[in-house]
């Protein structure tokens, strides 16, 4: 396809209008999280120059709000981090076993994850929330880390089932001919390609236990494990007489980065991860 | 190595294998059926009996009560429709929406295609509340640019309070849903119009097919499981939506959906019974959603599959 000069810009303003589509809203909170108390009100997208201030960052990170956010924001990477450490762990044994072994019952597996991925999350919630309470783990990181997997792991076994289909386990057994041990070929033949989908997997399902917000604001209710998006929510600032849209910003500022970083990375295995575990399953 | 039956060929080797693979696959099937099937189930019996949790003692057996109360209540039905039209109206728009975007991601020049990938991977990343919070600060009455921005369109100036009635807050709800996972959708898409031979396409042009034609006649009719595919998970997404709902309205003015009546009914009110009920009929609409796509629509779910959150 050759890309004369008419092509190139049509292209380039396709792209603007995806981009503008895509990034808006973040710029739209991005500009607000810089806007004073008093310039909040004005009706404009940017704030005024001269009155562009940090002060909302500066609440959250070192002022009054501090401990509300930086709690909040410890308890979402914790406990995101944990479930998704859990689920991929499970996943990739399972999903080795379904993609490697013959053993009656795969299909059960499949679907079941499948079913559990369509489960609203809501109808799990309120019996979780009755036993939590009786069983001590309302209100604690256990208490989300658990549900959470509701969340985690099915996703991450159907995208590591179909990511393993494709590896050529031949490679194990020629290894095995060459003279390795089981655990040698294993390790040498296998792991090297089974990593980047382990991986991929990893961040995909992080992204999601990372989104959470019916459990995090169902099953806590201090600061003792609610996450962040639950703590946005529920941020009422730092007065009675001022509404917090301007640190509510800043957060959702904060909390971003992260997620458009690894989206910056790793743009080419999420994709394939998600495509992969989606629709070749 | 397969073998049928409990023969003699059915070897120890075999025999160990299956072992070997429920050791390995049944921690995280037993994990699912708990984190799920349990909850449910409890969901049902507590649905069974009219429980508060500020009255315990009171709990007392009733049967279907709940279900009576709920289906003779005209919220049940007001929320229904909310989150159907909801469902109906963003998984209609995303999926136009998507199909363009993987379209110009199929079709873009080298040079821009990362950019665009990665551009339209930024909502699917960005937290659900905070995609809700920057379109509910644009459009709110104090904070908000929209009604300076667009007071030249017949209906909008200065003083309309888009969250203060149904038919400007639910626009506004659906909008932030389809931003946030739009991408999905087309990512979904795009795979599906990658597994479309390009023999087939160049044969349609050679025939002197127009574009339109392609699409209508080779296209789309090879990505129809992609298609069907995306179509469901979102709509069952769509269905369940909460966060969105809760922080721009908290379902006030009649934009409550189905999820936050439970949410209400159980977590603030605490009437267990009464939520649990509303968990449970809940269930039973996404249970039915799905049998009627895989029957009506013959989606292969166990080929092909996918999920979001």
């Amino acid at each position: 396809m050759k890309s004369t000069g008419r092509e190139k810009l049509v292209w380039t303003l396709i792209s603007i209008a995806v981009l503008v589509y895509a990034l808006f809203p973040v710029a739209s909170i991005f500009a607000t999280s810089f806007k004073a108390p008093g310039d909040l009100t004005n009706g404009n997208f940017l704030p005024t120059p001269g009155l562009a201030t940090l002060d909302n960052y500066e609440q959250i990170l070192v002022g009054d709000a501090q401990g509300l956010f930086l709690t909040a924001l410890w308890n979402s990477i914790g406990i995101s981090l944990i479930a998704t450490f859990i689920a991929v762990v499970l996943a990739t044994l399972c999903a080795y076993a379904i993609a490697r072994l013959d053993f009656p019952g795969k299909k059960v597996i499949l679907t079941t994850a499948l079913a559990v991925s369509i489960f609203p999350v809501i109808s799990i919630v309120t019996p979780l929330f009755n036993l939590w309470r009786n069983i001590g783990l309302y209100d604690t990181w256990l208490g989300l880390i658990i549900p959470y997997l509701s969340l985690t792991l099915p996703i991450s076994i159907w995208t590591l089932a179909a990511f393993f289909r494709q590896i050529p386990w031949e490679l194990e057994q020629a290894a095995q001919v060459d003279g390795a041990t089981t655990w040698q070929a294993f390790r040498k033949a296998i792991v090297p390609l089974a990593a980047p989908g382990v991986f991929t997997t990893a961040i995909i399902a992080f992204f999601i236990a990372w989104n959470d917000f019916v459990y995090g604001i169902s099953l806590t209710s201090t600061e003792a494990a609610r996450p962040v998006p639950a703590a946005l929510a529920f941020f009422t600032g730092a007065s009675q007489f001022e509404s917090p849209t301007g640190a509510i910003s800043a957060a959702a500022i904060i909390v971003t980065i992260p997620v458009v970083l690894l989206v910056l990375l790793f743009q080419r295995q999420i994709v394939s991860g998600l495509t992969q575990g989606a629709v070749k399953g | 190595m397969k073998t049928n039956g409990r023969n003699d060929d059915y070897s120890d080797r075999a025999k160990s294998e299956r072992r070997l693979g429920w050791m390995l696959a049944g921690p995280a099937f037993i994990i699912m059926l708990a984190v799920t099937l349990y909850p449910i189930l409890q969901a049902f019996f507590d649905s069974l009996f009219a429980f508060r949790l500020t009255a315990p003692d009171e709990r007392q057996f009733i049967l279907f009560q709940n279900y009576v109360t709920i289906l003779s209540d005209p919220v049940w039905w007001r929320d229904l429709l909310v989150t159907l039209l909801i469902t109906v109206v963003t998984v209609a728009v995303e999926l136009v929406l998507g199909f363009a975007l993987a379209l110009v991601m199929h079709r873009a020049l080298k040079a821009v295609r990362g950019w665009l990938r990665t551009a339209i991977l930024v909502p699917y990343g960005i937290i659900t509340v905070v995609s809700a919070y920057a379109w509910f600060y644009a459009f709110d009455i104090s904070s908000g640019y929209v009604n300076s921005w667009f007071n030249w369109v017949p209906g909008i100036d200065q003083d309309l309070n888009w969250f203060a009635q149904a038919s400007t807050a639910l626009p506004v709800i659906m909008a932030s849903e389809i931003w946030k996972t739009t991408p999905f959708i087309s990512l979904l898409l795009l795979a599906g119009l990658a597994q479309v031979p390009d023999e087939l396409t160049e044969a349609a042009k050679v025939d002197g097919a127009t574009w339109w034609e392609q699409m209508r006649k080779v296209i789309i009719p090879n990505m129809k499981a992609a298609i069907m595919v995306a179509v469901l998970f979102r709509a069952l997404d769509a269905f369940r939506i909460f966060d969105n709902v809760f922080i721009m309205t908290n379902g006030q003015y009649g934009t409550e959906v189905l999820s936050l009546l439970a949410y209400r009914t159980s977590i603030s009110r605490l009437e267990i019974g009464l939520g649990s009920a509303v968990s449970v009929l809940l269930f039973a609409c996404v249970l039915l959603i799905s049998f009627v796509a895989i029957k009506v629509f013959k989606v292969d779910l166990a080929g092909s599959t996918g999920g979001k959150r």
